[in-house]
């Protein structure tokens, strides 16, 4: 920019002829204004003016209500057993993919990705291939009368399939860039393994970490389609909070689903502004080194 | 001591990519093999009959078609939303910005009978719409929306940083060699994106194809009109289908690892250009 300066040109006239018109910058951000509002913010607004439709009584009413609070409980249950392991996985994965050189290491940084490229209806359904009833094991396993599918351990299953790569994908491209010269100090400095991750790595990378951690309990509470195949719609048993709002949603008991749909929502909010959060701080961390 | 003088001497090499392929092959890898085990366990004869079958055929018409009428109007608005939000500076950017992502956080469940409620013909901008003889919920327009709500941010957080290193000494160069601001972009700028702009469509079609929660209840899911392929997969696991559930999911599955393969290829040309340029 600092050349505009020295160039003969009056600095206005160029500014003019690299960057839009006053025009046609207003009609850019009008349209990008539209869509967003239309496609991102309006949708959104719905799910409030609709959780509160029928009133504030409904609203409470079907929080307090028996099957919710099963949902919830088994929704947060979920999502304590599978963001934990796809964080440990998403460590040690970073890890070795980062650190080392190793032959395959490019193809297992593409097939980390697979769970989020396939339908989350196959998420499901290869579950269902292999513990079902006509599955590999299922037939073994309901012998011994151990439940997978139709069950939580499926859910967990599908669950922890499709957020699979969230903290992996987060911290690898991060663990990249930030290079091992500090690591490889530490080393040299008598630091064991545990101690260089420990005071080094992570606070090297926890905003990276949380960035993907946010991410992936967002998809663990909200997953729907992986998890309403594996599930069988066991009320109060099986049902998590998506589900539990398809299952009111096809009772038209709308205010009901949206109420519930309504704590997701605060779910995601919640989750945009903590992630921009992290997102912000990643990046600082990153200009710092 | 000895350590030292060796590079990348960095311990946990065998216990952090041991642990990785192990928890890899067991969430991942086993059972996809089931998949295609059960695919080929059906029989060439059973494996065709299925996924060929009109009702399914129609499906790959919704699902594929649609997804990729979604991923074109993304990528046009996709391209001015990043545009705007990384060139120019107004109250509310900010809040735009941070909304782009709302698609991955909302549940899908969510989103889906959010926009039916919008788009239903006696609420909101269904009843809007009503007069014109335009209905949205429950036909292959309100498919549509869904997946134009889903694939959104694939487009915008891929042109993002792309538009944020573009070298502003290029635009000045083509101003000083007389070139005005239109001709600027389709000369200069466009052609400096599209492999990214390219990449961001693939990637929210990829999405587009698979999404099933945003999209069931806004569908109708009649079978020939409004029924997308996932659905009907869920509809041969109820039948106890599992063979015919399985051909299905090969195809999708095939599918999206097409669009995968032709996303990193789009990447790497980008690389390519870039390192030649």
């Amino acid at each position: 920019m600092a050349g505009n300066i020295s160039l003969s040109h009056p600095a206005s006239a160029l500014r003019l002829a690299t960057a839009e018109s006053p025009v046609a910058r207003a009609v850019l951000i009008t349209i990008t204004t539209g869509f967003f509002a239309l496609f991102l913010l309006l949708p959104l607004a719905v799910v409030f003016q609709q959780a509160f439709s029928k009133g504030a009584e409904i609203f409470f009413k079907t929080l307090q209500d028996r099957y919710t609070l099963d949902a919830i409980r088994l929704t947060l249950l979920v999502a304590a057993i599978a963001v934990p392991l796809n964080t440990l996985f998403g460590l040690a994965a970073a890890w070795s993919l980062t650190r080392f050189r190793f032959p395959g290491r490019s193809l297992l940084v593409t097939l980390i990705d697979l769970p989020l490229w396939v339908s989350p209806v196959i998420g499901g359904l290869i579950y269902v291939l292999v513990f079902g009833a006509q599955g590999w094991v299922g037939p073994w396993l309901m012998e011994r009368d151990v439940r997978v599918i139709f069950a939580v351990p499926g859910i967990v299953l599908a669950t922890v399939f499709v957020t699979f790569p969230f903290v992996a994908r987060g911290l690898i491209p991060l663990m990249q860039a930030q290079g091992v010269s500090e690591e490889e100090a530490a080393l040299t400095l008598g630091a064991n393994g545990w101690q260089i991750f420990w005071r080094v790595t992570v606070p090297k990378i926890k905003w990276g970490l949380l960035y993907g951690v946010i991410l992936c309990n967002a998809r663990a509470m909200g997953e729907f389609g992986a998890v309403s195949v594996v599930s069988g719609h066991i009320r109060g048993k099986t049902n998590t909070m998506p589900l539990h709002i398809e299952i009111l949603y096809n009772e038209y008991q709308f205010a009901g689903a949206f109420a519930v749909a309504s704590l997701l929502a605060l779910l995601a909010l919640a989750t945009l502004i903590l992630k921009t959060y992290a997102e912000w701080r990643a990046a600082q961390n990153l200009r710092d080194l | 001591m000895g350590r030292i003088g060796r590079r990348h001497a960095l311990p946990g090499f065998g216990l952090t990519l041991g642990y990785t392929t192990v928890y890899f092959c067991l969430i991942v890898l086993i059972p996809f093999s089931a998949l295609f085990l059960k695919t080929a366990s059906g029989g060439w004869e059973h494996f065709w009959e299925t996924v060929t079958a009109p009702r399914v055929v129609a499906s790959y018409w919704v699902s594929f078609g649609i997804s990729f009428l979604a991923a074109v109007v993304n990528g046009v608005f996709g391209f001015i939303g990043a545009w705007v939000l990384v060139r120019y500076r107004f109250p509310g950017r900010r809040i735009l910005d941070a909304i782009v992502d709302l698609p991955f956080a909302l549940p899908t469940a969510v989103a889906g009978i959010a926009l039916t409620a919008l788009y239903a013909p006696n609420d909101g901008i269904g009843e809007l719409l009503k007069p014109y003889g335009i209905k949205v919920a429950f036909t292959q327009l309100g498919i549509f929306v869904a997946l134009t709500f889903i694939g959104l941010p694939f487009v915008v957080r891929t042109l993002q940083p792309m538009i944020q290193n573009l070298s502003e000494d290029l635009e000045e160069a083509a101003a000083c060699l007389g070139a005005n601001r239109w001709n600027t972009f389709w000369r200069v700028i466009f052609p400096a994106l599209m492999p990214a702009l390219l990449t961001g469509v693939t990637l929210a079609y990829g999405r587009a194809v698979g999404e099933y929660g945003s999209v069931v209840f806004i569908a109708g899911n009649l079978p020939f009109k409004t029924e997308i392929t996932p659905l009907l997969i869920i509809t041969k696991l109820e039948q106890y289908d599992y063979s015919g559930a399985a051909a299905l999911g090969f195809v999708m599955l095939t599918a999206s690892f097409f669009v995968l393969l032709l996303s990193n290829g789009l990447q790497s040309w980008d690389n390519k250009r870039k390192g030649l340029g």
